[in-house]
């Protein structure tokens, strides 16, 4: 049996062993290293299933800091295929990244492009992996720092650049917040391991403001992760202006993470009421925004960028009803129908652009393109048979079990909304007329793979959940 | 197993003419094959022994989730509707002009999405099937339709989204209230009496209006008449005969049986809301000046009769409201279809611009005008029948209001909703297909004899139900005594 952290040092060696190889070996056509790093994570997610979740704490101190249960073992998982998918999305947008430079070859800067989600990947494991506050903050600081450098990537393009210095000087007020919040808890309490906080508070006699003050603070630093309303004013613009494959991952690995620090972080507040009220006020909002700003959105980028804060919303009702399996589940069918949309974005959008127009008559261009975004939006909307319905079928019912029925009520509403965005992509694609340039649009065999992958998973996990509720178990 | 290959044989279908497969031949043996096999399990069907053709596959232990199938004699006389309206509506589809697989595969979808619905006996599928028409749905009234075609598919669409959602919150309400102990999402498990009286009156409400948005309940009626009166035919006589009927088939499965207390306390309500029904929109169907839209205001109005016989709450009321919904399945759908084959002749199918074309069309003048007969309730066909149970069930009912309580006065209110229907179906008979025709050029033919066939075949099950109603009371008096027997 592997023990798990091996798992985290095996993602740095493949980027570094990447890294080096891109760094000494000037004639190699860059994409192959892309195709490494893509079997490197597969090997590496095959292992996962060979690893013992680790229950019982062992007395070395490392334990104090990582644990090794079935929950972070699935989220290791998640990282890395969403890693995976971003990567084969990555080779598809490879022709973009240099386009804007003056006398680049094909190849400019494309190795770090394909190199930076890994240690991205690393970080992510890390987060879901900590029970400390400490490698809380350096796996996200880890994870944010490669974030800075992809999101700014095509770095002539002016839209690439707002969107990096906006989430460079956001992303640092956060972490800002967020050790500000670890300090007062250790202040209040003198730990940073999250169950032994758990046992101080729940002493009696203990100065508990303190301890909730950095507790909201750290919430505070966690919805700017996890894009909820009232720390989403960088999304928008950020999802835009980033290289589509980034937004993806932010999308995705970001949230998801952001989701699991999350649920072990509220672990030891549970016991305090105000920390309910504030989730519930924070969820209402997310949900609410999020939908409404989808709304009258006409570039797809900018609504997929709205709709992932809508379903941040519609988690947060999860993570109030305090339903781990709940959470897990939305995240896995979050993760297909948005790496789903992506894809399909990343190659309608080569020619045309990211506005809805693009995608008018897509259906006589590429049946299959065509089929997988409704696949996709169906799913995002909450169609029946998608994992997105299930997940959605998982938040109401966690939410009804709890008697969060203000929540319920809102949640109604939105997807309601929900179903009138969505559609509008659907729309575009099955009742509006092409443009003048009706070519066929090509999609490279691996890019089909992955989309037929993402279509089958969104599918059989709408009808079979069992396997995600085993992996948690 | 049978009842497998109901379920899945047009959901089957449809994805194989969307791989390229023949898309009429493959759509019509299909739905000839799901019409042959429903009625061999309506023909063995032992109405006594409960659910029957039962299979079940387990999916999720956790979340006590199985894929089962089974049927009582509800949910069969619901099957039979659907395939009959199916083959019907596959059949009247003729030539399409584009995309015609994906046309055909839509239809199909609907179909089986409601076949599916009536046969699932687990929470999760039963309302999950139904989903399953929503996109198909969207996309024939937005590609096919007529008129106003787009916006009436956005309004659709988005109030049926929204209905459905409200009812996922109402089913899964139910399914909570349940003490953990008996609580499944199994039709056969989830029994009468389970549910504290304190808390159905909320359930019952959140599902009165889920459900009532999906069947039209005023005032959630306003999608109906434009998406009927924009669908092209088939899908118009699918989504009017047949999906529809969901909304009024949970009613009667889930919400009368479970909640016998939450429906007492709202049934005052529901008596006033199915009046609005009968008597406001048949006033304003009398209003319409187009045959589509009064064909759609139309079968608004009749779905008020069908609440009538479920607000009633006593076995004969409730029979009647099952035969109901399965004679109006089979006279709107002959309606909407020979309206249909009108629309392709006529330039317009404004009462003014009309007239005179049983001249041209004595043969959809004549199936045209059983159908009128029928859908107002002359005695010989089944909505006769079934209105007559209806009415002396919600006149007695299940509560024991007697000496002219509310449901005394409400069903004598409902009785003019009779003349009304009269009134204007004989007024858009007439205006349709006597009288002195427009000058035009046209050279209107009559409906072709190949089409003949689905309309003979609406009007025999029709006429056969409406002579001998017992055909179908015999199946479905059991599964009624069931559900109010274990409700007293």
């Amino acid at each position: 049996m592997i023990s798990a952290p091996y798992l985290e040092v095996a993602v740095l060696v493949l980027g570094t062993v990447i890294l080096l190889i891109e760094s000494f070996s000037s004639k190699l056509d860059r994409r192959y290293l892309g195709y490494a790093a893509l079997v490197g994570l597969a090997v590496i997610f095959l292992t996962t299933f060979f690893v013992a979740p680790q229950s019982t704490m062992s007395s070395a101190p490392f334990w104090n800091f990582y644990s090794a249960d079935a929950t972070s073992l699935f989220f290791k998982r998640i990282a890395l295929a969403t890693t995976a998918g971003v990567i084969v999305m990555m080779l598809d947008f490879a022709p973009l990244v240099s386009s804007g430079i003056q006398g680049a070859t094909p190849q400019s800067g494309l190795g770090e492009f394909f190199i930076l989600p890994l240690f991205t990947c690393a970080g992510l494991m890390w987060m879901s992996s900590a029970i400390d506050f400490v490698l809380i903050f350096v796996s996200l600081e880890l994870v944010t720092i490669s974030f800075y450098v992809l999101v700014g990537f095509t770095r002539r393009n002016p839209v690439s650049l707002e969107a990096a210095v906006k989430y460079l000087v956001l992303s640092a007020v956060a972490t800002g917040f967020l050790v500000y919040g670890i300090t007062w808890i250790f202040g209040a309490t003198g730990e940073t391991n999250l169950q032994k906080i758990t046992t101080v508070l729940s002493r009696p006699g203990l100065e508990q403001d303190a301890a909730l003050f950095g507790g909201v603070l750290v919430i505070i630093a966690l919805g700017f992760k996890i894009a909820a309303v009232p720390f989403h004013i960088w999304v928008a613009d950020v999802y835009q202006g980033a290289p589509t494959p980034v937004t993806a991952y932010l999308s995705v690995g970001s949230k998801a993470a952001g989701f699991i620090v999350l649920l072990r972080v509220l672990g030891p507040f549970l016991i305090l009421p105000q920390m309910q009220t504030l989730l519930v006020a924070i969820a209402v909002l997310t949900l609410i925004y999020g939908n409404l700003a989808a709304l009258p959105q006409t570039n797809v980028k900018r609504l997929l960028a709205y709709s992932s804060i809508a379903h941040a919303g519609y988690l947060l009702v999860a993570v109030v009803s305090f339903s781990g399996r709940a959470v897990a589940f939305y995240l896995v069918a979050y993760l297909l129908m948005t790496l789903l949309s992506f894809a399909v974005l990343i190659i309608v959008s080569q020619p045309a652009g990211d506005q809805l127009e693009s995608f008018a008559g897509l259906s006589q261009r590429s049946p299959f393109l065509a089929f997988a975004m409704l696949v996709a939006m169906a799913s995002l909307a909450g169609v029946p048979f998608t994992a997105g319905f299930l997940g959605k079928f998982l938040v109401f019912d966690a939410a009804i079990a709890t008697h969060h029925f203000g929540l319920v009520v809102v949640a109604i509403v939105t997807v309601g909304a929900g179903f009138y965005y969505y559609f509008k992509v659907v729309r575009a694609i099955y009742w509006d007329a092409p443009p003048s340039t009706t070519d066929k649009i090509i999609v490279s065999p691996l890019t089909r793979a992955v989309l037929i992958a993402l279509i089958a998973g969104t599918f059989v996990l709408g009808v079979y959940p069992q396997p995600i509720f085993d992996a948690l178990r | 197993m049978l009842l497998l290959l109901v379920t899945f044989t047009p959901i089957v279908a449809a994805i194989l003419i969307m791989i390229g497969f023949p898309a009429r031949l493959t759509a019509l043996a299909a739905s000839l094959l799901t019409l042959i096999i429903s009625a061999i399990m309506f023909l063995q069907f032992n109405a006594l022994s409960g659910f029957q053709f039962g299979i079940t596959f387990p999916i999720s232990s956790e979340l006590q989730l199985n894929f089962a199938l089974g049927v009582d004699g509800l949910s069969l006389l619901m099957i039979l509707l659907g395939a009959i309206v199916l083959v019907a509506a596959v059949w009247f589809a003729g030539e399409i002009e584009h995309h015609e697989n994906a046309f055909y595969a839509c239809l199909l979808l609907i179909a089986g999405a409601a076949i599916g619905a009536f046969a699932s006996l687990n929470l999760f599928f039963f309302y999950a099937f139904h989903e399953l028409a929503l996109i198909p749905t969207f996309l024939l009234i937005g590609i096919w339709g007529t008129g106003n075609r787009r916006a009436a598919a956005w309004k659709v669409t988005i109030y049926l989204a929204l209905g459905s959602i409200i009812l996922l919150v109402g089913l899964i309400m139910l399914y909570r209230a349940v003490p953990a102990s008996a609580r499944s999402l199994d039709f056969r498990i989830l029994q009468a009496g389970q549910i504290p009286p304190s808390l159905q009156s909320n359930i019952y409400i959140v599902l009165l209006i889920g459900f009532g948005i999906l069947i039209s309940l005023v005032p959630f009626h306003t999608w109906a008449p434009e998406a009927y009166a924009c669908a092209p035919a088939p899908a118009a006589m699918l989504h009017a005969g047949v999906l529809k009927k969901f909304g009024l088939y949970g009613l009667l499965r889930l919400a009368l049986p479970l909640l016998p207390e939450g429906a007492r306390q709202w049934s005052g309500l529901l008596l006033v809301l199915l009046l609005a029904n009968i008597i406001y929109i048949g006033l304003v169907t009398i209003a319409q000046r187009r045959l589509d839209w009064m064909l759609g205001y139309s079968s608004v109005m009749h779905m008020g009769y069908i609440f009538l016989g479920i607000a009633s709450a006593n076995i004969l009321g409730t029979t009647g409201a099952a035969i109901l919904m399965f004679a109006h399945g089979l006279s709107i759908a002959l309606l909407f279809g020979i309206t249909g084959e009108i629309r392709k002749r006529v330039p317009s199918l404004d009462f003014d611009a009309m007239g005179g074309l049983a001249k041209a069309m004595p043969f959809a003048a004549f199936a045209f005008g059983l159908g009128v007969f029928a859908a107002i309730g002359l005695p010989g066909f089944a909505n006769f029948a079934a209105e007559i149970m209806v009415v002396f069930g919600a006149f007695r009912n299940g509560f024991d209001y007697q000496h002219f309580h509310i449901f005394q006065w409400a069903t004598l209110l409902a009785l003019w909703g009779v003349v009304i229907s009269a009134v204007y179906m004989l007024r858009a008979y007439r205006r349709t297909f006597f009288g002195s025709s427009p000058e035009s050029e046209l050279v209107i033919t009559d409906i072709r004899s190949g089409f003949r066939v689905p309309i003979a075949l609406l009007v025999a099950v029709s006429l056969l139900l409406g002579f001998f109603p017992q055909i179908a009371v015999n199946r479905l008096m059991p599964t009624f005594r069931n559900y109010f027997s274990a409700t007293q």
